[in-house]
């Protein structure tokens, strides 16, 4: 297992040099003078020489590859053009908004999809089946930023004045405050480094820093916020969850072993929940491995509607603005985020299928 | 499948057999008739062909132009909702059936004009992709070694991003319009493509029918395309009808934030992107774009499903 564990990090290496290459060349093939878009058009032509020969960008592209894998190593991702501040700690600011975001999709989907997928393979072709398959259709063919802009219809204006109304977008209500939890708790935080960025980030989630703090008032605004942005971007995945679920639930029920374990006597339930479910987690893996990369993407859109500052929302303005230095910095940390996703689903692969280790 | 069905199928290609010879794609067809699903997702597709092809005759107005530039000249407001005369709109108001939009042009019109371009992009995408992708695959796997070590750890890197945050990127290098953000999308569908044909090719490639043709004097030309590229063909389909429908909900994705179809030209996703901080005041401008990229792309995916069970070789097997 660990000689696997290695084989597979190892693998990935190549995978995230190519992407530090290929974020080094999106800064680098972006249309117009890398100082004049930096310092505005009025700079002088004295001044840009200096900021490039500053900047380093008079060296060869080789240098300056290396100079960049350096900087990215040392954490250091420059400073954003437009906000002037360090891309390090708007990562750390915005981080936590996609975080959350992505993390109560996935919850939604695999609470709702993987239940959904297991009733209509056991009531295979009943009406509840045909139901759940073309919801499923559905869903998997929903833009999701329609969807995210029918729900705050529905949910923001439609049903106001009853209990169901919902936020149609911010992460808490104006006038909620949240003090993090390390200033509740009198800790001092020292001025920079990893550990004070790390509780800065942490106090962000929202959700964690109420529950840390005991503010249920702040607790519930914020679930409350987070429901509609969740459920649109965890549609997709819970659609392609339900799917994945019924079909391997099906490939697994009408196996031999299964109709021994019935024929021993075992109850349905327990056939179904130890024997046939646990057999079929495996696809199940890979469709959610996948789904959190897709869940990054949609978060540009859920972001963008639902008014969340998170990473994609940062990105997408970046990508307006044509702040490079962002785009460089998020999407580096995105595409490494996936790749990790990828070797983790590719370990738990490993994990739950013997036979994967060996070959 | 019930087992009537599957003996019906034994019974005719058993028929076939002696009478005359029934072959694959004769096979998939039938198969996909029967499956109540794909149906659904054909007759979608059907009518949207023929939308796309009628367009000119079923819209009451040009796409592009406002109402006050029509033919008489309408004086109406902008985002109205729409007005249908059967369902008890006033016959003195224009009939506007899905209301007109912020610059007083016929939504309508625009949604039917839509079709065309979606169908467009989901079928230029996906052939520009098969082609790149399948030659890109073919070459990692006829030639091994290097090639196919550095052809598949660059469709990793790009397989290493999200597709849609790939494409913003490469649509900002390009610069924001229709042509650039179809390019971005196939760019971004090229791995999917390449992995399959690379799978066939290293299953097929050892066979004894490519080392009978390589005896006979065939050259790679003929070992690719005529033994390798025919057995590929059942993957390569299903992947690309259900590419289609990824390709078009990626480039109304693009089109919704600006990066895609630029206004005037009625596309789906940039009039949902247009109009979506009136969602509140003018639903019916929003709702409807969605509503057909919705069904477009429903449409894609019954049939690439019901096309991979009716390709499933398995199946095949299990029924002849």
């Amino acid at each position: 297992m660990i000689q696997y564990f290695l084989r597979r990090v190892f693998a990935s290496i190549p995978v995230l040099f190519g992407i530090l290459i290929v974020t080094f060349i999106i800064a680098r093939v972006i249309p117009g003078d890398p100082c004049r878009s930096i310092l505005g058009e009025k700079a002088t032509a004295a001044v840009c020489e200096r900021f490039i020969h500053e900047k380093g960008l008079d060296r060869p592209i080789y240098t300056q590859l290396f100079i960049y894998i350096g900087e990215v190593f040392r954490g250091d991702f420059g400073n954003s053009i437009r906000l002037s501040l360090p891309v390090t700690r708007l990562l750390v600011e915005r981080l936590p908004t996609t975080v959350e975001l992505s993390f109560a999709a996935l919850l939604i989907s695999i609470v709702v999809g993987i239940p959904l997928g297991v009733i209509s393979a056991v009531k295979h072709n009943s009406w509840i089946d045909v139901l759940t398959m073309m919801w499923a259709n559905t869903g998997v063919s929903m833009p999701v930023f329609w969807l995210g802009l029918m729900l705050a219809y529905v949910f923001s204006l439609l049903l106001k004045d009853t209990p169901f109304w919902l936020p149609p977008s911010g992460r808490i209500s104006a006038g909620m405050s949240n003090d993090p939890f390390y200033e509740v708790w009198g800790w001092v935080l020292p001025e920079s480094g990893l550990w004070s960025s790390l509780l800065v980030f942490l106090s962000r989630l929202n959700i964690l820093n109420a529950i840390l703090t005991a503010n249920w008032d702040l607790l519930k605004d914020a679930i409350k916020h987070l429901i509609l942005p969740a459920v649109a971007l965890g549609t997709i995945p819970m659609a392609l969850i339900a799917r994945m679920t019924r079909s391997a639930m099906l490939d697994v029920l009408g196996q031999d072993y299964i109709r021994t374990a019935r024929a021993k006597g075992l109850g349905k339930t327990a056939v179904v929940l130890k024997h046939a479910f646990r057999n079929s987690l495996l696809p199940l893996v890979t469709v959610i491995g996948l789904s959190l990369g897709g869940l990054l993407g949609g978060a540009v859109l859920t972001e963008t509607i639902f008014g969340l500052s998170g990473l994609g929302r940062t990105l997408y303005e970046a990508i307006t603005a044509r702040d490079y230095v962002i785009v460089q910095a998020f999407t580096l940390v995105i595409a490494i985020f996936y790749v990790a996703i990828n070797l983790l689903v590719d370990i738990s692969y490993a994990y739950l299928d013997p036979r994967i280790r060996i070959s | 499948m019930t087992t009537e069905t599957t003996d019906t199928i034994a019974k005719l290609d058993t028929e076939g057999l002696t009478l005359r010879s029934v072959n694959l794609w004769q096979i998939t067809w039938r198969r996909l008739f029967r499956r109540r699903s794909a149906m659904v997702g054909l007759v979608i597709l059907g009518t949207l062909i023929f939308i796309a092809l009628a367009a000119p005759m079923l819209a009451p107005y040009d796409p592009t132009i406002s109402m006050l530039d029509a033919d008489p000249p309408q004086k109406i407001k902008a985002r109205s909702a729409p007005c249908i005369h059967l369902l008890g709109c006033p016959e003195d108001q224009p009939q506007h059936i899905a209301g007109v939009d912020g610059n007083l042009r016929d939504q309508y019109s625009r949604l039917i004009y839509g079709s065309r371009l979606s169908l467009m992009v989901g079928f230029s995408t996906v052939t520009f992709a098969i082609i790149i992708g399948t030659v890109l695959g073919a070459m990692a796997g006829y030639f091994g070694g290097w090639l196919d070590n550095v052809i598949m750890r660059v469709m990793d890197v790009l397989l290493a991003f999200p597709s849609l945050l790939l494409a913003i990127a490469i649509v900002t290098v390009l610069g924001p319009g229709l042509i650039n953000a179809l390019l971005a999308i196939g760019i971004v569908s090229i791995p999917a493509y390449a992995r399959v044909m690379r799978a066939s090719v290293l299953t097929v490639r050892e066979m004894d029918f490519v080392s009978a043709t390589r005896s006979l004097g065939g050259n790679t030309y003929d070992i690719l395309f005529k033994c390798i590229l025919p057995n590929a063909l059942t993957p390569l389909i299903v992947q690309g009808t259900l590419g289609i429908a990824s390709a078009i909900l990626d480039a109304a994705a693009l089109s919704f934030i600006g990066l895609g179809a630029q206004p005037p030209t009625p596309e789906w996703g940039s009039m949902l992107g247009a109009e979506r901080n009136q969602v509140f005041t003018a639903p019916h401008l929003v709702f409807y774009p969605g509503f057909a990229i919705m069904l477009t792309v429903l449409a894609f995916n019954l049939v690439g499903d019901g096309l991979r069970d009716a390709l499933d070789p398995r199946l095949v097997h299990a029924s002849s």
